[in-house]
């Protein structure tokens, strides 16, 4: 299982990178593998405020639709456009060509988990 | 296998059409008329006869095979529902006469029917009110949270939140959502909602909980008289999702326990057919405060003792199918209510208990078992170490079973969810058990085995990532 350092996540299984003002956002590999063969990814469009904690979109796999959860607050302003039709990619690269969102932050997100913390999380 | 127009041959066909009386160009206006011929398969008897023979075959049912499906209840659909919804005293009849003036006569067996089944089905849940008319689970879903916002905007009540469990039934949030309340999932502990954590979500902008019972782990909600009083402090409704109701039938009126508003499945519990052989009805019950917005017509009894249609329901939802539902399929679960009575119901719920607790029990050495205690109706098991789940629903097609549920609920890893139903033997639950052991053998040999199963089915393994991904949803019938 991968779980890079240079990232931070949420409990449910969202990674964010933090830089200054900025974030991206994806999903981590333990949450790619779980759901297996993704299909489709559903996200906010750019101008969208996000909301730390509440829904931001959809990730469908041929087990289960799962709702994405903000792992910031701020405003969307770059999606991932190759998702829509190479949803593959965020099971082939999670950290990398898979990102999903990029955000300005509004205010420093609080209660994420560092990678350590994520492990442990991982292995419940 | 060809499609009928593949095998289509000009100028053959299989039976007369009788010359008609009437011409369509004799009666109709020139711009109605069709200017080409209908483009249908010209097909011998004969051609068509083994056509639907061979599709027939290649279908899977439980007429053939066993079908342990959980959360499905796909049980034995008796024949003679069949016979009863096949008499032309019902099949002759027209949907519209009942609403015909001068008509209602014609019209009484059938209104009757759907009168006594509304009180049948009040006796078996404990509700004051029914309506027959969903036209299936999730339209009865639908239908019930429609009844739960009107009840409160009667009430002047500010709410917009239903509460929905993890462990209950998929549809569930989608239905909610659909009637424009916000949805907030709730974590079960140990498989079943603890009030403690009702408490958290709850505040004066929770609408409903809405509840499977027993769930979709199999287990019941025992902690039941706690939730409803909870809900009842902030004026919430508690909404009963019926689908698994085969576990309690005769045991539990959820109407006594509390619930306002409850679907039934009838397409499962009471054994009218189900997945490609429906179509199904999802009534929905209510207690006595939500009563005055059930959806119109209403079939009311008149003093004189005949029956007609009601529409002066001013706090109704209105109208939410056209007629009165699925009329046959109603027809057919009433005919299953009398023929099995109050006993027979009961003894179906026991043997559907008994039978996915003999199961489980015999598979608690093949697989994997989270929830360690006696279940209900169904079960979920995960799959071993190392297999992964769609590998041995995959590998149980060869061994002629229909595979169970995969992968839900979600909070079960690499989940089997099985439900054998009371129509199953014992015989038949042995069989499915020493599958299992052996495919769970294989796997545990040689997992690249399982993974191109089935070897034997008319299509082997299907890729179900490309065809989530590039759907094709059109026929090309040239």
């Amino acid at each position: 299982m991968n779980i890079p350092a240079t990232v931070s996540y949420t409990d449910t299984h969202e990674w964010v990178r933090l830089d200054g003002n900025d974030a991206v956002i994806g999903i981590t590999d333990y949450a790619q593998h779980s759901l297996g063969d993704i299909t489709y990814v559903e996200l906010p469009a750019v101008g969208d405020t996000l909301t730390q904690g509440a829904e931001m979109g959809t990730v469908e796999s041929v087990k289960a639709a799962s709702d994405l959860f903000s792992p910031v607050s701020g405003t969307v302003t770059a999606i991932n456009e190759k998702l829509a039709d190479h949803p593959e990619l965020v099971n082939q690269a999670p950290y990398e060509d898979g990102w999903m969102l990029r955000v300005a932050l509004s205010g420093r997100p609080s209660g994420l988990l560092d990678a350590a913390g994520y492990e442990k999380l991982c292995q419940e | 296998m060809n499609t009928l127009f593949a095998d289509s041959r000009p100028g053959r066909t299989g039976a007369l059409p009788r010359r008609p009386e009437l011409r369509a160009a004799d009666m109709l206006p020139p711009s109605l008329l069709r200017k080409d011929r209908p483009r249908l398969p010209e097909l011998s008897e004969l051609d068509v006869v083994r056509h639907f023979t061979r599709l027939s075959q290649r279908n899977y049912s439980v007429d053939a095979n066993c079908y342990p499906l959980g959360s499905c209840t796909m049980k034995y659909n008796p024949k003679f529902m069949e016979y009863v919804a096949s008499l032309p005293g019902f099949t002759a009849l027209h949907p519209l006469m009942a609403q015909l003036r001068g008509a209602g006569h014609y019209t009484q067996g059938a209104l009757q029917i759907l009168w006594e089944m509304e009180r049948l089905l009040c006796e078996i849940t404990g509700m004051a009110a029914f309506t027959l008319q969903p036209m299936a689970g999730a339209h009865g879903e639908f239908t019930g949270a429609m009844l739960i916002a009107a009840y409160h905007r009667d009430r002047g009540n500010k709410k917009n939140k239903i509460l929905i469990p993890d462990s209950a039934h998929g549809t569930n949030p989608a239905s909610a959502t659909l009637a424009g309340f916000e949805v907030v999932n709730i974590p079960s502990r140990d498989g079943i909602l603890d009030p403690d954590d009702l408490e958290a979500a709850l505040d004066d902008t929770v609408a409903a909980l809405m509840m499977t019972c027993p769930n979709t782990l199999g287990l019941f909600e025992n902690r039941l008289p706690a939730l409803v009083e909870k809900l009842r402090r902030v004026d919430a409704l508690l909404y009963y999702d019926g689908a698994n109701m085969n576990a309690i039938l005769g045991k539990m009126r959820v109407g006594d326990a509390g619930f306002d508003v409850v679907h039934l499945n009838l397409h499962k519990t009471f054994g009218t057919p189900h997945g490609g052989g429906g179509p199904g009805a999802g009534p929905v019950g209510v207690s006595a405060r939500l009563e005055p917005f059930l959806p119109v017509s209403r079939v009311a009894r008149q003093q004189d003792g005949s029956f007609c249609l009601d529409y002066d329901h001013p706090k109704s939802i209105g109208y939410i199918a056209p007629f009165y539902g699925n009329f046959a399929v109603v027809l057919k679960a009433y005919a299953y209510i009398l023929r099995l009575g109050r006993e027979g119901l009961r003894r179906a719920s026991e043997y559907a208990v008994l039978n996915a607790n003999y199961l489980r029990k015999r598979l608690e050495t093949i697989l994997d078992m989270p929830c360690q205690r006696l279940c209900m109706h169904e079960f979920v098991a995960s799959a071993p170490q190392g297999l992964r789940a769609l590998d041995i629903a995959k590998a149980m097609l060869d061994g002629q079973v229909h595979a169970p549920t995969v992968y839900f609920p979600l909070i079960v890893p690499e989940c089997l969810m099985f439900e054998p139903t009371e129509t199953e033997s014992k015989q038949t639950l042995d069989a499915l058990a020493e599958l299992l052991d052996e495919i769970v053998r294989r796997g545990q040999a040689s997992p690249d085995d399982l993974a191109h199963a089935p070897y034997h089915t008319p299509v082997r393994r299907l890729d179900e990532t490309l065809a989530a991904r590039s759907m094709v949803l059109t026929e090309d019938m040239a």
